[in-house]
């Protein structure tokens, strides 16, 4: 019998704003131990927090970027527990009035086959604003633990989704896309071992068309790899400790990436009882419309929206659009490539997928960091749909580009990178193949069409590269006739 | 709403305070005298009354996002009872 895996995700987005949410202290991160932890983020008695506006605008960006309400209204709770990495014993969140309410974002997601990917529209909850605590370190010290409130109060916006995954493919296909979108609006750095875009998941299993299952929730995943190895893992266990006669607990669960299996941190004995209630150091925060509009205007063109034009108006597959609009970025790059050769929409995307990007990667470079501007790229295209160099001959021009720089024209021209277009030439270097190849001549006008590809092969090493390959064999198919 | 003593207990748990039977028994009258007052509360028709989240009406005024703290690790770190490389050393805690 099959079983169903639901999966919902929390992801806790650190807001790139450069103070914290409720302090003017600073929030860059590797910065030396509480030398950016202030009066306020340490609990210090009589201090009041005093809301960021950077940081509220950031979600209201992000509200109106999944199509979502933005409250008129929003309230700050406390949520109460003790923990020595935050200090006041309660976390500023919001409770029952979040800022941002109901939305949803809609995801590629890969078949695994061919690169198709099939769309599928997941539901955001809500996404509230709150305070990220400090960090407890374990380790070096006997018997001891080292407290660090750097991260204190910075500023995190939690984005809640409905339970509406149905594998570990959808779940990382949802948070790329996440990652994506809030790098996209300028709302978060996204750097994943930084800890700025953290992961819990909620997964339960259950009989298609039955009850929701009871969930364990994964917390802090901070890669899309771990994300996918927990949810596989998690679900395979529930699935075999219920196939096993057992039930599943509500729980707690971490994710050891050394053993890749997840463990149970706290059942649902100890869950904890936050006793939320409204923060009375903070008044209701009040958004006018007038506010959201202006936001609404600064907003870019969203990469979903790319992502239909680039297959309606370019003829593009669904995942050359998801690829291209993988960040604002490489949708740029791109757009300024196509822009030198208007119509060659395909060939800009093969080039930016596959040659410039693996060239990337085997340096661990991000595009902005590519040597090879579009207007340079956009010359090489340009000269290959010109018919002036061969494909063979662009990625020639293309590593040399890479690696000395320089322009491509005059790497065509000094490398002697042409393709021959002398027809007469042409001719007569074919004309001298057949000669000194009478027996396959022979053989190929008895009907061995096969060695097409044998005189093909001569005649290119012939040219040095350089024969148009269109041309090339249109020309030793009517020679070959006789 | 009735308070029972080990309501007072779990309360009391939840807020870190270790209390004797004694104290449980003060803290349970109280209490339970600030629960009657809420009860009162309770009591009172609030239909069609808009919820308040603060005792003024009024909304948060917002900080602009700059930096106005500068490090003073030193002088807060003078306060903490034990600290070491920078960091407030607490007893060990471990998940």
């Amino acid at each position: 019998m099959h079983w169903e895996i639901v999966i919902g995700l929390e992801v806790h987005v650190q807001l790139s704003t450069c103070s914290k949410i409720f302090s003017g202290a600073p929030t860059a991160f590797g910065a030396e131990p509480n030398t950016q932890a202030c009066a306020i983020d340490l609990a210090l008695p009589g201090v009041l927090p005093m809301l960021n506006r950077g940081a509220v605008e950031r979600a209201i960006k992000f509200g109106l970027s999944v199509g979502a309400h933005i409250a008129p209204r929003s309230v700050f709770s406390r949520k109460n527990y003790f923990y020595p990495d935050l200090p006041k014993g309660y976390q500023i969140s919001q409770f029952d009035l979040p800022i941002v309410g109901q939305g949803s974002l809609t995801i590629q997601v890969p078949t695994g086959t061919n690169g198709q990917t099939y769309e599928k529209t997941v539901r955001i909850t809500r996404a509230h604003l709150e305070e990220d605590a400090g960090k407890s370190l374990h380790e070096d010290i006997q018997g001891l633990t080292g407290i660090d409130l750097n991260r204190a109060g910075t500023p995190l916006l939690e984005i809640v989704s409905e339970p509406d995954m149905r594998s570990a493919a959808e779940a990382v296909s949802y948070a790329r896309m996440l990652h994506t979108l809030v790098r996209w609006i300028g709302i978060c750095d996204g750097n994943m071992q930084e800890g700025s875009f953290r992961c819990d998941a909620n997964v339960s299993i259950r009989r298609p068309g039955k009850e929701l299952g009871t969930r364990r929730e994964i917390k802090n995943l901070n890669s899309f790899r771990f994300l996918q190895q927990a949810i596989e893992y998690e679900a395979q266990w529930q699935i075999d400790t219920l196939e096993g006669g057992g039930s599943i607990q509500q729980a707690t669960v971490l994710f050891d990436t050394e053993k890749g299996e997840t463990r149970s941190m706290r059942s649902k004995e100890d869950a904890q009882d936050y006793r939320y209630f409204p923060d009375p150091d903070l008044l209701p925060v009040v958004i006018d419309d007038e506010w959201i509009e202006q936001i609404r205007s600064s907003l870019p063109e969203l990469p979903l929206s790319k992502q239909a034009h680039y297959t309606a108006d370019f003829g593009l597959s669904a995942y050359d659009a998801n690829t291209l609009t993988s960040s604002r970025e490489m949708a740029d790059f791109f757009e300024a490539t196509l822009n030198e050769v208007p119509n060659e929409a395909k060939l800009c995307a093969n080039w930016l997928m596959g040659d410039i990007n693996a060239s990337l990667n085997r340096q661990s470079l991000d595009i902005t960091q590519c040597p090879i501007s579009p207007r340079q790229l956009g010359c090489i295209l340009k000269r290959i749909v010109d018919g002036t160099i061969s494909s063979t001959a662009a990625k020639e021009v293309f590593k040399t580009l890479w690696s000395e720089g320089g322009e491509p024209d005059a790497i065509i021209d000094t490398k002697g990178l042409k393709q021959m277009s002398d027809t007469g030439a042409m001719e007569a270097m074919i004309e001298e193949i057949i000669a000194s190849n009478p027996s396959q001549v022979a053989e190929y006008r008895n009907g061995k069409e096969k060695l097409f590809g044998f005189f093909a092969g001569l005649a290119m090493k012939a040219s040095k590269g350089k024969a148009n390959p269109a041309q090339m064999n249109e020309i030793l198919k009517r020679k070959l006739a006789g | 709403m009735l308070l029972s003593i080990d309501d007072v207990f779990k309360i009391a748990r939840l807020a870190r305070l270790g209390l004797t039977e004694d104290e449980a028994q003060i803290a349970h009258s109280q209490l339970s005298s600030i629960f009657g007052l809420i009860a009162e509360m309770q009591a009172v028709d609030t239909h069609g009354i808009e919820p308040m989240s603060h005792a003024q009406d009024i909304s948060q005024r917002l900080r602009e996002d700059t930096v106005t703290e500068t490090n003073q690790r030193e002088l807060f770190q003078s306060a903490a009872p034990q600290v070491k490389n920078g960091l407030y050393l607490v007893p060990q805690v471990i998940e």
